[in-house]
């Protein structure tokens, strides 16, 4: 897959900070749909990815000593149109059970993970590639911790998508 | 001609209520729709509401059935029974179901406390671990459970149920034997509460004996429509009229009449006038915002005497409203919401299965008189489910006045007698026409003479005015001094009501009107002979009915009104409280 | 979330309103609302100078879920009622917003002379190609033998070509957008909004519940092989052979624009009196 790799340390910080944000905004949006369609594991366990993702990108904020959030940052598409680390929309399902939700999230923290991988080997500037393969390697730990969670969590039944009841008033 | 409802008033149907509520994917609604055919199957009459949140898909819902020795119409005033699968947003329900200390709440204690509002009425909180007797039969749902818990307390033998899942079963073999194993253990386990559940099984008459029909009030409609010979439809979606025209496409096609799914209410309109003008009876159904994009189409249908006929099924209003609720505040509108001197027919029916003769008669009427009438309906009939006695045939067809071929001298809008003169249907040699929304001549050309004028308006009105419409304009009970007038989805709690107050020596006459328009004075000046005081009751904010009786019929001195608007409906207990505190002031 | 000061950068967080959509998980419309709040964001005027008008449907439901001045009118009239907004309010910045049915159906006409016009506004369509809101009805750009409730064995009419037609009827801006590629979609958003006169963006914005066929919709879609033009003609041609499926504008042209002359040189009322005067 293609990239247009970052010149600069900062460019490249930024990129990532937006990657964090989205896909926080996007974890909260889908725990909001979750809530509304009365699916509370799920939405609980969205949020308390929201709150993850949200944690990654303060701390680089942090690490790069931004007093506010870089201007105009944007999270490259990654193997498909959205950001790397960002659930898509339309893997969700409103009777999805927590293992789905972790299977998404696994998903999008493999993706971030060969997204940095990639950004390493392509960039030209050695601070940039030294980042990336740090970032890399926090992605890996990421797609370790969702593997254990998903383990603590039941498989879903064979029929978790059946409703009985058709859409409202179809019939 | 009758509608299904029971027609003397006596003592208040037996039988129970049962609410059941739940949220994403947990089937209450099919769990319902299977308890009303299990009653059916039981020898018992049934009602179906069903009430959901905005959501599409996994929104909570709640279907409020009441089960019952004849047919009902009206959901009663409580609940005996609230069972909730799961407690997701079910508080925003409370208010449709209202329970009393002698309620029983039944909830999964896994799914957590039923909320506040529900606790506060007294009512028993029996807990029924549903989502762990399904899991322990595997392939089994939950509102199984559920389904066979409601079913013994309804008192209806298992077998009954066991044949209603059976019936509308769509998937395999092994899946309807886990099925019917979770509707055997929540059976058990309600013969298994102590102390056991104190709500009077409902007193079943013979089962099987007769053929009974479950349906609801658009699918009647539709019915209806097409034993009166209605064989061509126009229409656009809209809530609550939907499935009015979903029914209706393949049943067309069954009997050869045809579906068109038009653009938008202006096309709808204009396409069925354009059916009809071709000699075909043709309908179209809509809801409020759609009545009101029609009426310039309706005025043509007048103008031009052309038979069409129009369901609305109104929900709240005004503008987009309350799409999913039911209300009746199209009154207004319907019988005088056109420019000009427009005269049309009205019509409202009064129950579900009222809601197929009141538009198998609709449809013969607009024939034989050439001209729109507007079917009011709501979305209480229209999407609630009955279990009713097959409504029998009046017989009525649409049987429209044609000129013969060649005919001599022939005049489209001949001044006759009766107002009604022969159409011309197109292919028919030697009588063509051209139809018009312009005034016009006898002879059909347009004419801005005042003669012309005066001429066609008195035609047109007195075609409506002078017909016979027998018996049929208004269901009439009981006797007294005092008379309720009301019409639609309130006439059954209106009937419930007068039927307590009959209970407890307050004598009042009740007059459930269903020709709306063209007025009929003297019909209903009859029916009040002796009556020096009466009260309206609708289901609206503005008091419609009242404002439309004392325009246009003579009414004893000061009669009072009892009215509030949607979403929720018009209960037995307060129709009959309002009757008992008006006697009592009278 | 409420505007803030124009000295502070605008985000697409400014522009949500703390309103949860109700739509189904996995809708295409989610994206679509991020997708608006991001090209609002590059716009950069304030939530408060912006007007989103619609009419009825899952689609119209957008005006309550963003920041801006909102209008949810009724079926198929969301044109008319901007029109008149842009008209009367020349300074704001107005976007229509609904769906295939609201749009193409009711709104057909006005769709027409909305092109024809050559208002200033943007339109948005989120096209899932059937009634969601009444659960599943056909709609003008439903393939002809989907089958349905109200349809059964499919309309067996040529669908409804949204591009084609606003080419023809004078549209200033067409273009094509996909809610699965929600920044690409912002992008195009924000072109459209900046190009003067009448902007017509469709949105392919799958339906989940109705529609589940169309989740193949991402790998079908591809971005337009040749690059947008300002001939008419050109166009014309290429939108001809288009197969629902290219990503991209197709027309940003220079059609004259209706003319915005609200307020101008206003006389007195008292100056009309000179009329009558004998």
């Amino acid at each position: 897959m293609k990239l247009n790799a970052p010149k600069t340390i900062e460019e490249f910080m930024a990129q990532a900070y937006a990657m964090e944000v989205e896909a926080a905004q996007r974890y909260s949006d889908l725990a909001d749909a979750m809530d509304t369609h009365n699916n509370r594991e799920v939405a609980e366990l969205f949020r308390k990815m929201a709150v993850i993702e949200g944690k990654h990108g303060t701390e680089i904020m942090q690490h790069m000593g931004w007093k506010t959030p870089p201007a105009n940052a944007v999270a490259p598409s990654w193997e498909g149109f959205e950001a790397a680390e960002s659930v898509p929309i339309d893997e969700v399902h409103y009777l999805m059970r927590p293992w789905h939700a972790l299977q998404l999230a696994l998903a999008a923290e493999q993706r971030a993970e060969r997204f940095f991988a990639e950004l390493a080997k392509s960039t030209t500037d050695e601070s940039v590639r030294k980042a990336a393969l740090e970032l890399q390697e926090e992605e890996r730990e990421h797609v370790e911790l969702v593997r254990a969670w998903m383990a603590k969590v039941p498989q879903p039944e064979k029929d978790w998508a059946e409703d009985p009841d058709p859409p409202r008033y179809d019939q | 001609m009758n509608s299904g409802n029971a027609k003397t008033l006596t003592a208040a149907p037996k039988g129970v209520a049962f609410a059941l509520a739940g949220s994403g994917g947990s089937g209450v609604m099919t769990a319902g729709t299977t308890l009303l055919a299990g009653a059916a199957n039981a020898g018992v009459y049934g009602l179906m509401v069903r009430t959901s949140g905005p959501q599409i898909r996994g929104g909570e819902a709640a279907a409020l059935v009441r089960l019952a020795d004849r047919p009902v119409d009206t959901l009663g005033d409580t609940f005996d029974l609230l069972l909730a699968i799961d407690w997701g947003n079910t508080h925003r329900f409370a208010d449709e179901v209202p329970l009393t200390a002698r309620s029983v709440i039944v909830g999964d204690p896994d799914e957590g406390e039923p909320p506040e509002v529900f606790l506060a009425t007294g009512a028993r909180y029996v807990p029924l671990p549903m989502k762990k007797m399904a899991k322990a039969i595997p392939g089994s749902w939950v509102n199984m459970v559920a389904l066979g818990f409601a079913g013994a307390m309804a008192g209806f033998p298992q077998e009954a149920l066991e044949a209603a899942v059976r019936a509308d079963w769509k998937r395999g073999e092994t899946a309807l034997a886990a099925n019917l194993a979770a509707l055997a253990a929540g059976f058990a386990a309600e013969r298994g509460i102590t102390p056991p559940i104190a709500v009077p099984p409902v007193p079943r008459t013979e089962a099987g004996a007769k053929q009974r029909w479950s349906i609801s009030g658009n699918e009647a409609a539709g019915f209806g429509a097409i034993r009166g010979g209605v064989r061509y439809v126009a229409a656009y979606p809209i809530t609550p009229a939907t499935e009015l025209l979903e029914w209706m496409a393949p049943a067309l096609a069954k009997v050869g009449g045809t579906l068109l799914q038009a653009e938008d209410e202006l096309a709808s309109i204009n396409m069925i006038i354009g059916g009809s003008f071709g000699g075909v009876p043709s309908l179209t159904a809509t809801a409020g915002p759609g009545l009101a994009l029609m009426a310039e189409g309706i005025g043509l249908a007048v103008a031009s005497e052309t038979p069409v006929v129009i369901v609305d099924v109104m929900r709240g209003g005004p503008s987009t409203g309350i799409p999913a609720k039911s209300e009746q505040s199209d009154l207004s509108f319907a019988v005088s919401g056109l420019h000009g001197d427009a005269p049309r027919l009205v019509l409202a029916p009064s129950s579900i299965a009222d809601c197929a003769t009141t538009t198998q008669w609709a449809v013969y009427l607009a024939e034989k008189l050439q001209a729109p009438a507007i079917v009011l309906s709501d979305q209480f009939l229209g999407q609630s489910r009955a279990i009713i006695d097959p409504p029998a045939d009046s017989g009525l067809r649409a049987e429209r006045l044609k000129a013969e071929a060649n005919a001599a001298d022939y005049k489209r809008y001949r001044n006759t007698e009766s107002g009604v003169s022969p159409m011309a249907v197109p292919g028919t040699p030697g009588v063509t026409y051209t139809a018009d929304g312009l005034e016009h001549t006898e002879a059909a050309v347009p004419s801005s003479n005042s003669r012309d004028h005066q001429l066609q308006l008195d035609k047109r009105e007195r075609k409506l005015a002078r017909f016979d419409y027998g018996d049929a304009w208004a269901d009439i009970d009981g006797d007294g001094d005092a008379a309720v007038i009301t019409f639609g989805s309130t006439s059954a709690a209106v009937r419930e009501a007068v039927a307590r107050a009959r209970a407890e020596g307050v004598h009042v006459r009740l007059i459930a009107m269903r020709l709306l328009a063209p007025a009929q004075p003297e019909k209903l000046a009859k029916a009040l002979e002796g009556v020096r005081h009466v009260m309206v009751v609708e289901q609206n904010h503005g008091g419609q009915f009242l404002r439309y009786l004392r325009g246009h019929f003579d009414l004893p001195a000061k009669p009072v009104g009892y009215h509030r608007p949607g979403p929720l409906p018009l209960r037995p207990g307060e129709v009959h409280k309002a009757i008992a505190e008006w006697r009592k002031a009278a | 979330m409420n505007d803030v000061a124009t000295c502070e950068q605008l985000t697409a967080a400014n522009f949500k309103s703390a309103v949860k959509p109700v739509w189904c998980p996995g809708c295409g419309d989610y994206s679509v609302l991020s997708s608006i709040t991001k090209a609002l964001a590059m716009i950069g005027k304030p939530p408060h100078e912006v007007g989103v008008v619609s009419g009825i449907g899952c689609s119209s439901r957008i005006p309550a879920y963003t920041s801006c001045y909102g209008f949810h009118g009724v079926h198929g009239r969301a044109l008319a009622a901007a029109t008149g907004l842009k008209v009367a309010r020349p300074d704001l910045t107005v976007l229509v917003t609904g769906g295939d049915g609201d749009g193409y159906s009711i709104g057909g006409n006005h769709f027409l002379h909305a092109c024809r016009r050559n208002v200033d506004l943007t339109y948005i369509v989120m096209d899932n190609h059937v009634y969601g809101m009444t659960k599943g009805q056909p709609s003008p750009t439903t393939e002809p033998d989907w089958d349905s409730k109200l349809a059964p064995g499919g309309t067996k009419i040529r669908v409804f070509h949204p591009l084609v037609v606003a080419l023809a009827a004078g549209a200033n801006f067409v273009g094509r957008a996909f809610a699965g590629d929600p920044n690409g979609t912002a992008a195009l958003i924000a072109q459209a909004i900046r190009h003067p006169g009448f902007s017509f963006v469709e949105i392919l914005s799958p339906c989940v519940t109705f529609r589940p066929e169309q989740k193949e919709w991402k790998s079908m879609v591809r971005p337009a092989p040749v690059e947008k033009t300002d001939d008419p003609v050109l166009a014309a041609r290429r939108v001809m052979t288009d197969d629902g499926m290219n990503i991209g504008v197709l027309y940003a042209g220079n059609r004259p624009c209706y003319e915005l002359d609200y307020g101008r040189s206003p006389k007195s009322v008292a100056d009309l009196e000179m009329e009558f005067r004998v």
